[in-house]
Order: C-alpha cells, then sequence, then structure tokens
C-alpha cells in the first residue's frame, strides 16, 4: 500500500492521510452531539437562579427553598444566635474556613462571613446538605442549638459550622445577595 | 469464514497471545480484510454496507433519546419538545432519527430491489435472502412502534388502524388486538409496551444481521453477471477494495441524508403528528410513514368479498401476503440464469415492478375512493402477478442471453469495450490481487 | 434508467391533471411568501419576531394558548434579559401549592411557560362554542397544505419547508363574502383558505391597526399577518437558524469528505479493471 523504498512523501500518501484525518475529525465532530446532549439542559439551566421572598420570615424563622435539587436553609437568627456564634473562637472550630462561595476562599468562619454580612448577620443562607455525605440535617437541633444530621450524628453551631461529628466541613454558602431588603437571588 | 482456511498472522507477540485464546482478531481479518468479493461488484451493491451503518445511526441516536423521552400519555409529547426546544443538540439527535428510518428503508429498499434484479435469492443463498427478509420485517414492526412514540395524532391513529388489522382475524381477533393494547383503544399500556418493544428490535435486528452476514460470507457474494466466482482472478481483497468503495458510497448518501436533516426535516413526516394525540378527533386522511404507502394501497385496494373472506380480512391478508411473499421468492423464480443482465424479458418486468411499487406508495397516500381504488387494484394484481405468475412462467420460456465464461472474462470484455482504459491496466488486471 | 424515470414523471403528471379535484379543500392554495427563514441561509427577522409576538399577545392570546414556549425563549426575539424579566413579570403566573396548601398567584419568571388563557381543554371548548382553540406552539409545524405532485418533488430542492406559515397568513388575509348561493353554517366565518373546510368558527381576528407599532411598520392585516406567522415559526422550530448553520458546515465537510474518499478510491482501483 505505501510507497516502495522511499522516504519521500508522494501524492498517493498524502492522500490517504488526508482522507484518514478527515475521517477522524468527521467521527469527533459526530461524537459532540452525542456528548453534549448529556449537559443539563435550558430548562435546568433556567432554574440555576431563583429569587426568594424572604420578608415574611421573623426573627427565629427558617424556611427551606428547592435550587438546582438541594435544599437552601434560610433562618433568620436571634440575637441570641448570633451571640452565641460570635463568642465561639476560631480556635473551637473543626473547620475554620467560612466555605462561603460571596467571599474569598480562605475567609474565616466568623459569625459575619458565615451569615448575609455587615448589617444583615442576622440572615443564613445554607445549602441544607451535610458536608459528610449529602443527608439533610435538622434544624435547631443538635448539641450546638444549631443543626444536627440524624444520618451519623454531625452537630453543627447556629452560624451552621460544624463542631463534632464526621462531617469534615462547614455547611457550605451559595452564590447568593439581597436585591432589595425582602428578597435574595440564590445563584 | 468463507473458503475454509485463513492466511491471518498475527504479526506481534500479543497479537499470537490474543490469537491463541481469542482469535476475534483472525475472524475480523478473515471477514472484512482477506475475504475475497467479485471484482466486478457496481455501487448497488454498497447499500449492504451503508444499511449498518444506518442501523448504527439509529441505534446510537435512539439511546440518547431514550436519556429524555419520557413513556406516559401525559408526557410523551412534551417530552419530545423539550427534546426539541430544551436539550442540548436534542433537535439534531431527534431529526436524525426520525429521518434516519427513511432512510434506513430508503437503503433496504435498493438493496432489496437490487437482489430482484441480479437474482441474489437464487440457490444456494435461499437462506440469506429469508435472513433479509426477517430483518426487513423487524425494520417494519420497529419503525411502526417507534412512529407511535412522539404521541401525535399520527401516532395514535396509525396505532389505532394497524392494530386494528388483527380484528379481521375470524373469532380470535378481538382478543388479539386487546393482547397487543393491554386495553380497548390505544393508551398508556399500549404506549409503554411499544416504547419496550422499540428499544428491544433493534437489537433483534443486529442479531439477524449478523446471521445475514455468516450466511453472506459462507456463500460468497453474487455480482452483477450472477455467475459464481472460480477462480482468484474473479475477486480482489474486501479490504482496501471493497471497503473503499462501500465508503465512498455511505459519504455519498450520508450528505443525501444530512441534506434532509439539516435544510427539510419534517419533508418526509406529516405535519398532523405535530398535533397532540386526541382519542375523539381523528384527522382527515391518516396516511402511513411513506415506507409504508404501497402495503397500505393493496390493503384498501380489496374492496370487494372473496367467497367466504369479507373485504376486511382480504385486505388485511392481501397485505401480509404482499410482504410473504417475498420469503417464497427463491422457489417461485425457476430461471436458470440469475442475473437480470442476462434475461431481457426479465429485465423489462423487473422495471414494471419497481414503477408498480412506486405507483403503489403514490396511491397509498391518496384518497381510498373513485380511480384510486381502481388503480390500486390494477397495481395490486400487477404486484402479486409479478411474484406468481411471471417469476415461475418467465423462467420456462424465456430465451436468455449468451452468459461469459466467468466473472474475468466479463470484466475484460467490457473494459476492452470502453475506450477509456488502457491497453495496460487491463493486462496487468488478471494478475492484481492484494 | 434515464428513460424510466421520465416515463414515470409523464405517468405521474397524467394522474395529478386527472385526479386534482379529489383534494376538496382548502378551496384555494395558499400563496407562497418571502420569508426571511427560507433557504438554505435562511435567519429569522428580530424585528418582525418581536411584532409578531406582539400581535400575539394583544390579538391571538386570549383565545389561543403556546404552552411549550417559555419567557426565557424570548430573548431569541433580541429582548435582553432585563426586558424579558419586564415581559414575563406582567404575567400573572398561577404556583403553589404553598404551605397551607393552596394555591397562589404570583408575577412570571423567564423559567415560567406562557400561561394559558383556559384552565384547560375543556374549558376552552366550553368558552368557544365547542371548538377548543389549538394551542400554538407547533402551529407552524402542524398545518401543511398538500402540495401535490409534481410539486412535492420540487420542494426537496428548493426546500420548502414553509407551509405552515404560508397557510396562516393565506387564513389570516383570506376572509371573504362567501359566493353566492354559498350555505355558511351559523356562527361560521367563510373563508376559502381553511384547510378543513369552507368556513370556520374564528370569526377574522385581525384588523387594520389593532395592534400598534414603535417601529413604523404598516398597521395592516397583511403586515400582521405575515408578523405573526413568521413568530410562529419561530415558535414551532427555535432551532432553525442554528439548523441551517450547522448543516452548512455539515454538507461542506461531507462533500470535500466524499471528494477525498473518491480520490483514495480510484487510486485504490486503479490497477484493477472492474
Amino acid at each position: 500500500m505505501s510507497a516502495h523504498d522511499t522516504t519521500e512523501p508522494n501524492r498517493r500518501d498524502f492522500l490517504y492521510v488526508a482522507t484518514g484525518t478527515a475521517a477522524v475529525v468527521g467521527a469527533a465532530g459526530v461524537a459532540w452531539p452525542f456528548i453534549d446532549q448529556m449537559r443539563p439542559d435550558a430548562s435546568t439551566l433556567a432554574m440555576a437562579t431563583i429569587e426568594v421572598d424572604v420578608s415574611a420570615i421573623e426573627e427565629g424563622m427558617s424556611i427551606t427553598a428547592k435550587w438546582r435539587g438541594k435544599p437552601i436553609f434560610i433562618r433568620n437568627r436571634t440575637a441570641q444566635e448570633i451571640e452565641e456564634a460570635r463568642a465561639t473562637p476560631l480556635t473551637d472550630l473543626k473547620d475554620p474556613i467560612a466555605r462561603n462561595e460571596n467571599l474569598l476562599a480562605d475567609a474565616p468562619a466568623t459569625s459575619a462571613d458565615r451569615s448575609g454580612g455587615e448589617g444583615r448577620e442576622n440572615w443564613i443562607v445554607m445549602i441544607g446538605s451535610c458536608t459528610h455525605l449529602g443527608c439533610v440535617p435538622l434544624g435547631q437541633s443538635g448539641d450546638f442549638g444549631g443543626w444536627f444530621c440524624p444520618c451519623h450524628g454531625s452537630h453543627y453551631d447556629t452560624a451552621g459550622r460544624i463542631r463534632s461529628g464526621p462531617a469534615p466541613t462547614n455547611l457550605p454558602i451559595p452564590t447568593f445577595s439581597f436585591i432589595s431588603d425582602t428578597t435574595i437571588r440564590i445563584g | 469464514m468463507a473458503g475454509g482456511h485463513s492466511t491471518y498472522t498475527p504479526s506481534s507477540g500479543i497479537g499470537r497471545w490474543v490469537d491463541q485464546r481469542l482469535p476475534l482478531p483472525r475472524l475480523v481479518y478473515d471477514s472484512f480484510v482477506a475475504y475475497p468479493v467479485p471484482r466486478n461488484l457496481n455501487y448497488a451493491y454498497t447499500f449492504g454496507g451503508i444499511l449498518s451503518i444506518m442501523l448504527v445511526v439509529q441505534i446510537l441516536t435512539g439511546v440518547v433519546l431514550a436519556m429524555h423521552y419520557a413513556a406516559s400519555t401525559e408526557l410523551a409529547f412534551n417530552s419530545v419538545e423539550k427534546i426539541m426546544r430544551d436539550v442540548n443538540s436534542g433537535w439534531l439527535l431527534r431529526y436524525l432519527h426520525a429521518n434516519g428510518a427513511s432512510f434506513f428503508f430508503i437503503a433496504v429498499y435498493i438493496h432489496i430491489f437490487r437482489g430482484l434484479y441480479y437474482g441474489s435469492y437464487k440457490a444456494p443463498r435461499e437462506l440469506l435472502w429469508i435472513l433479509g427478509c426477517i430483518i426487513y420485517l423487524l425494520m417494519m414492526a420497529t419503525a411502526f412502534m417507534g412512529y407511535v412514540l412522539p404521541w401525535g395524532q399520527m401516532s395514535f391513529w396509525g396505532a389505532t388502524v394497524i392494530t386494528g388489522f388483527f380484528t379481521a382475524i375470524p373469532l380470535v381477533g378481538e382478543w388479539i388486538q386487546q393482547l397487543l393494547l393491554g386495553g380497548f383503544a390505544v393508551d398508556n399500556p399500549t404506549l409503554n409496551r411499544f416504547y419496550s418493544l422499540h428499544y428491544l428490535l433493534p437489537f433483534m435486528i443486529a442479531g439477524v444481521v449478523i446471521l445475514h452476514v455468516w450466511a453472506l460470507h459462507v456463500t460468497g457474494q453474487t455480482n452483477p453477471t450472477g455467475i459464481e466466482v472460480k477462480s482468484k482472478t474473479d475477486t480482489v481483497a474486501f479490504t482496501p477494495y471493497a471497503t473503499i468503495k462501500d465508503g465512498f458510497a455511505m459519504v455519498l448518501f450520508l450528505a443525501v441524508f444530512a441534506y434532509f436533516v439539516f435544510y427539510i426535516p419534517n419533508f418526509l413526516g406529516h405535519a398532523d403528528n405535530y398535533i397532540p394525540a386526541n382519542s375523539l378527533k381523528t384527522p382527515a386522511h391518516i396516511v402511513p410513514e411513506w415506507y409504508f404507502l404501497p402495503f397500505y394501497a393493496i390493503l384498501r385496494a380489496i374492496t370487494f368479498n372473496i367467497g367466504p373472506i369479507d373485504s376486511k380480512l382480504g385486505g388485511v391478508l392481501a397485505m401480509f401476503g404482499a410482504i410473504a411473499v417475498l420469503f417464497v421468492v427463491p422457489w417461485l423464480d425457476t430461471s436458470k440464469v440469475r442475473s437480470a443482465v442476462y434475461r431481457p424479458w426479465y429485465k423489462l418486468f423487473f422495471w414494471l415492478f419497481v414503477i408498480d411499487s412506486i405507483f403503489l406508495g403514490w396511491l397509498g397516500s391518496r384518497p381510498a375512493e373513485g380511480v384510486y381504488v381502481v388503480m390500486s387494484q390494477i397495481a395490486t394484481a400487477y404486484y402479486f402477478g409479478f411474484f406468481i405468475i411471471i417469476m415461475p412462467l418467465l423462467g420456462l420460456i424465456e430465451t436468455p442471453r449468451r452468459l461469459p465464461n466467468s466473472i474475468t472474462e466479463a470484466v475484460l470484455a467490457k473494459t476492452k469495450g470502453s475506450a477509456t482504459v488502457t491497453p495496460h491496466s487491463a493486462a496487468a488486471a488478471p494478475e492484481k490481487r492484494a | 434508467m434515464k428513460t424510466i424515470l421520465s416515463g414515470l414523471a409523464a405517468v405521474g403528471l397524467m394522474f395529478s391533471a386527472t385526479v386534482a379535484v379529489a383534494a376538496e379543500y382548502p378551496i384555494y392554495k395558499p400563496q407562497e411568501m418571502d420569508w426571511s427563514f427560507a433557504g438554505p441561509f435562511g435567519t429569522y427577522d428580530k424585528g418582525q419576531l418581536q411584532r409578531g409576538f406582539k400581535v400575539y399577545r394583544e390579538s391571538c392570546s386570549a383565545c389561543h394558548s403556546m404552552k411549550l414556549v417559555a419567557f426565557r425563549n424570548l430573548e431569541a426575539l433580541g429582548f435582553s434579559d432585563a426586558q424579558v424579566r419586564a415581559i414575563a413579570a406582567d404575567y400573572t403566573i398561577t404556583d403553589g401549592p404553598d404551605a397551607d396548601g393552596e394555591m397562589f398567584e404570583r408575577p412570571g419568571i423567564p423559567a415560567d411557560r406562557l400561561p394559558s388563557p383556559f384552565p384547560n381543554e375543556e374549558a376552552a371548548a366550553a368558552s368557544n362554542n365547542g371548538a377548543a382553540p389549538p394551542d400554538f406552539s407547533l402551529i407552524a409545524k402542524a398545518r401543511a397544505v398538500e402540495r401535490g405532485f409534481p410539486t412535492f418533488v420540487f420542494d426537496i430542492f428548493t426546500q420548502y419547508a414553509q407551509s405552515g406559515p404560508d397557510y396562516i397568513h393565506a387564513l389570516l388575509t383570506g376572509y371573504q363574502e362567501p359566493p353566492e348561493g354559498k350555505d355558511v353554517p351559523e356562527g361560521t366565518y367563510y373563508n376559502p383558505y381553511f384547510i378543513a373546510g369552507s368556513s370556520l368558527a374564528m370569526a377574522p381576528p385581525l384588523m387594520d391597526d389593532v395592534v400598534t407599532y414603535d417601529d413604523g411598520s404598516p398597521q395592516t392585516v397583511e403586515q400582521y399577518a405575515r408578523d405573526v406567522s413568521a413568530f410562529l415559526m419561530w415558535a414551532a422550530e427555535p432551532h432553525l437558524e442554528e439548523r441551517k448553520k450547522v448543516g452548512f458546515r455539515v454538507m461542506i465537510f461531507l462533500l470535500i469528505f466524499a471528494g477525498l474518499v473518491y480520490l483514495t478510491k480510484r487510486k485504490v482501483w486503479t490497477e484493477v479493471a472492474h
């Protein structure tokens, strides 16, 4: 099939290489839609950002919203809860990082950085999925007055920080912002 | 598989190791590389390869569509539209699958007509032909059930009409229809079982295709002369000769396919199937997909009772008979000569049969009234006449043209007659083997 | 082969000439319009789609739903994210149940689909003399007047795929006085372009100046009909532009590839007579 006794590429070899290359390019082009179709579709992506009205949530109340298929805990913390969270020194924490998508990756897990921030420290918005193996923790229970995961006994405090049990990190905080005093946009 | 001896020699240590344990590379080499094929195969013989590509296209697109489809009367229509609107590349995959069915049938019809023209069904290839007929039957069942899945008006009413065929069977007809439907009318149970079977049957087709190719490789391919391979000079190696020729035909076929998918994707479909199924409202004209139209015309051509058989049962029998008759073609043809190339009268009747089939297809799309009914009856008469009368009789009375002694002789006679071929290539040809 | 094909065409022509009377409706075939989205390089005219949406919203949507189209899809009409949010917020969506098990109403968001004018098909039929107005999501692909032989063969080469919008345009502009002696059933309106009879239950839905255009386009029934037909084509086939764009690349690739494979095939077979 190949040219005899010569290292010079000739026209025939060029033709075979060109045809073979085109076949490979074609195959790759055909493969793409088959992979592409697995990505989240347009209707799923349209729900990737939600807006939640929090005007009815009084101090000491929580709601659970659904975002990207997961529960989002939104809680209006009481003054006592905030105080408890503030009083806990960072050195007592199992995970001293805020785990807050809105802040730098190494932000410390202070009460303010775990919440809506300056002036909105009463608001806490977290993905309600235990960082151990993904169960949904129960609110206002456990040894630290925060959340308690019944699956394997992880205890979170009033700022959603892991205090004891097998979970490795604090409950993650999604990208969110207050677009008005009463509406939170998540995602 | 053919020839009984293998020329495969593994070139590496790993190759030898595998060959002693599972000689799959040897099987592939013997079947698709060294396998000798007649050197005079024309482009009509490339449709087998095209069909295998289309089967792969249908299975691949079908499997990914199934990831998004919901087989429930409540959800089916909207889930298909979700594929068309929201799923990434979904419109492409769905149009590929829908048009792919049509192009699968275009290829299979050319493949069948080629077999009829060149006498590919004649001994010793009867089983090869029958396996092909089984594949065709499975294709029709698969396509019919697939067409029900989008749950449009034509899906629903097509399913109603076709399952209604079985009520024509005396005594047990109604019972069989309810067995198929899982109820008293086409409904959710029907849709669910059709989905299940639509997913299953293509793999059965793939299985029968393996048998089909196996049988082909036992008997070897026919060729336009209809003369069996006699010496090595009659053949060339499958690879590269047949592979590259098949490859070229495939690319051309895919180009036509792509033209339909990207520019006129709904040309072969029916507008009514974009209306969600409604069990209380029948479309004005129910027509099946184009590839069933000839049989639909035959069904409706029987408007009269034949003795104890009423017209309804008669139509259904005629329709199934039109497919069943294909199975016995090897025994209907009495000619000693295989290829139509050397049978002037058969050639004429064959082309009339092709025209008749297309004409029946057109009639199937017309309303069953007035002059169309008469035309359908005439065309149906020729359809059956071709198989049952012309095939057996013509073989006895026709004087065929003189046959060449071998494929090589036929090829050389042809190339000598052509001015563009140099004497060099003609002289070199008989020695050329890869 | 050639003679057979031409013979076949002749036979077909003969029959189509003799039996053309069989297809009863529509009485007149729709006129073929000049659409921006026709042909291999067709694209939607965004200004036209926005006008068409306005016509749909103000003249059609009181009866005809469009269940498969979401507000977020309207970005394809050239609306910005903020405009889409504003349009969505204009609509009231019934959502729920809430924590008390009650359904509640809220303004629309981009992820919502266009709300339907009637809660279900039965209600739609009851409010419209028993004939439920069809959903418009796919209407431009769900209506096609038969093209007949041999036109349908030519359609392959001209890429004619606009029978839906042609039909909608013809229907909307086709209302007229019935010919003398023609009985029009009570509560229906004569329209020789209607696909399923000589008259239909829908009264002429458009009149000059019923919809205000802000871009200076003529406010005529003719213009409204064109714009809304184009909009409905978009609603039925939102990926049309992408399809044709990808198609062009695929066709170019396949033709080049076919050329290469052909040359390779010739090289391979060059020394074998066949």
